[in-house]
């Protein structure tokens, strides 16, 4: 029996080592079949032992690649998965344990197609033989698969899918589009959780069909449907869950181009979160649901209000703050030594002037008495100066002057009286008047005394004046004298 | 106040300023009080409109690009 622990096969060598060993096998059989008639039977167990060596030894029963349909999928609760793979023309159990499930990316399914790796062993207790599963992979998208990473990987290429392109989703939008089949699970949990959590906004569908082969062009006419409408802030556009089938339309190229050309930031929202399709990569926010994706569209109306409280309440605390603080420092300048104590700014001036005027006064004082001083100095040389005595002494000597002159005076009058009497005795002896006495007389004419007769007018009376009265007298001729005559 | 429209997107969004400003201090006390009463302003403003607005208004777009109304399925499962 050693040529069962023959373990290392070359892969050159498998065929006709393969022959060699069912060679083997029947002749070991007959060999064993012709000694149970004649001598002893084996044990089930030792059979079964034996035919699970047989299988532990077989290379070709070890890391084995299986494809087929999960059936009768049964997930025990200690975490091992046991289920049967077929196809249509034979079944195999299986179980993979939970080692190896917990590592799996999916909940396997019965009617689901996977791909298996795993060892193949006979498990004793019921004989059977049975695929350990190391590995599981869903399997049955086959094309589509293929369709899916190669569409991925030319978007990717192109940059579809990057960061930088996706748009903003804004904070509070007034009007929102959903783009969905307007009857299903998705449409209601969208507007539901809308109205739930930000009524304020105003929802308008955009119908498509969402499965089958018109729901790629109907979806991208929504799309453009959307884009044409003004003031859309933000738009959701997806399906409830579904086969991969069922979502294929999300995978469809000119879906995904016409996500990425929007102008109006998308929302995905495609099937359950374990389904992620190419426009989930396009779109500028990828939400795991429908619900999921009205609640990231939109803020809650209810932590808004709350917030526009709580904002309100800061402010009103700052600003209370605010001028409690302004009034603490007011308070504080206001205690401030210079306006506390105000005069004390101006004390020292008003020092400054009392000293100042004091000093004024003193000095005003000291030089007004040098004036006075002086004044009486000058008062008291004026005095000296003064003309009274002057007068007096003039007036003195004018008293002098005037008896000297009175006694000149009366001495000159006196002289002059004699003089006089002396000049009219003479004057009375010349007076013509007395020599009128002796005869003579005075001729006058028009009150002229007449000394010639030159002086005398023919035709006017003569007065001729005597010792004791007057002739008048007509004048009768006029004879000139010669020389030598008197009169 | 003159009563201009403002969305509550602006308006919640001066609010936030403006707590932010006022969060920043410093703030000289004339300009705390104007901002303070825009602050009222603004919050009786995004008050008003959340409050105001309990029921969504819905319209679906029909096949000629009009706005027709929707009937919500919330509708349905409310008469369920």
């Amino acid at each position: 029996m050693n040529y069962v622990k023959t373990n290392e096969v070359k892969t050159g060598k498998i065929k006709g080592e393969a022959v060699f060993l069912i060679e083997r096998l029947l002749l070991y059989f007959f060999i064993v079949r012709s000694l149970c008639v004649t001598t002893s039977y084996l044990t089930v167990k030792a059979l079964t032992k034996y035919i699970k060596r047989k299988f532990d030894a077989d290379p070709h029963l070890r890391n084995v690649y299986v494809k087929g349909e999960l059936s009768n999928v049964k997930i025990h609760t200690s975490g091992h998965i046991y289920f049967t793979i077929k196809d249509d023309k034979a079944r195999i159990s299986a179980v993979m344990f939970a080692t190896q499930a917990k590592n799996l990316k999916f909940r396997p399914e019965s009617g689901m197609n996977v791909l298996v790796q795993g060892d193949v062993t006979v498990y004793e207790g019921p004989g059977q033989y049975q695929i350990y599963a190391q590995v599981m992979q869903p399997d049955g998208i086959g094309e589509l698969f293929v369709a899916f990473e190669q569409l991925k990987e030319k978007l990717a290429k192109e940059g579809l899918f990057q960061t930088s392109r996706k748009k903003q989703i804004p904070r509070f939008p007034q009007t929102i589009g959903v783009i969905t089949a307007t009857t299903g699970a998705a449409i209601r949990d969208i507007i539901t959780t809308l109205s739930r959590r930000y009524p304020m906004a105003e929802v308008i569908v955009f119908p498509a069909l969402v499965q089958g082969s018109a729901a790629a062009p109907s979806i991208v006419k929504a799309l453009k449907q959307a884009n044409a409408y003004a003031d859309l802030d933000v738009c959701i556009v997806g399906r409830g869950g579904g086969s991969i089938e069922d979502l294929w339309a999300f995978n469809e190229e000119i879906v995904a181009r016409e996500i990425a050309n929007s102008n109006v930031p998308i929302i995905s929202a495609i099937g359950h979160e374990t389904d992620t399709t190419i426009a989930d990569f396009v779109s500028d926010l990828r939400a795991p649901t429908p619900t999921a994706a009205a609640e990231l569209a939109v803020p809650n109306q209810l932590e808004l209000l709350q917030l526009v409280t709580n904002r309100k309440s800061q402010i009103v605390s700052i600003v209370t703050a605010t001028l409690s603080n302004e009034r603490k420092r007011l308070t504080r300048v206001m205690s401030a030594y210079p306006i506390a104590y105000p005069e004390r700014l101006y004390r020292p001036f008003v020092e400054n002037l009392t000293r100042i005027s004091e000093q004024l006064e003193k000095n005003g004082r000291t030089i007004i008495n040098q004036k006075q001083q002086l004044l009486i100095q000058h008062k008291a040389r004026l005095t000296l100066q003064n003309p009274q005595r002057l007068v007096k002494q003039q007036q003195n000597e004018l008293q002098v002057n005037i008896e000297r002159l009175n006694v000149a005076a009366k001495k000159n009058i006196q002289i002059k009286g004699v003089l006089f009497s002396n000049v009219i005795q003479l004057l009375e002896a010349l007076n013509p008047l007395k020599i009128m006495d002796r005869g003579y007389s005075i001729t006058y004419q028009n009150n002229q005394v007449i000394k010639s007769i030159k002086e005398i007018d023919p035709n006017k009376p003569l007065h001729i004046k005597l010792q004791d009265g007057v002739i008048v007298a007509s004048i009768n001729s006029i004879n000139k004298q010669s020389k030598g005559e008197s009169t | 106040m003159t009563k201009t429209v403002v969305s509550f997107d602006q308006a919640i969004q001066e609010l936030e300023e403006i707590v932010r400003q006022l969060e920043q201090g410093d703030v000289p006390l004339e300009d705390a009080i104007s901002l303070y009463k825009k602050g009222m302003e603004l919050s009786t403003v995004c008050h008003d409109k959340l409050h105001n607005a309990e029921k969504q208004l819905i319209s679906l777009m029909d096949n000629n690009g009009d706005k027709v109304p929707f009937n919500s399925p919330e509708k349905e499962d409310s008469s369920k």
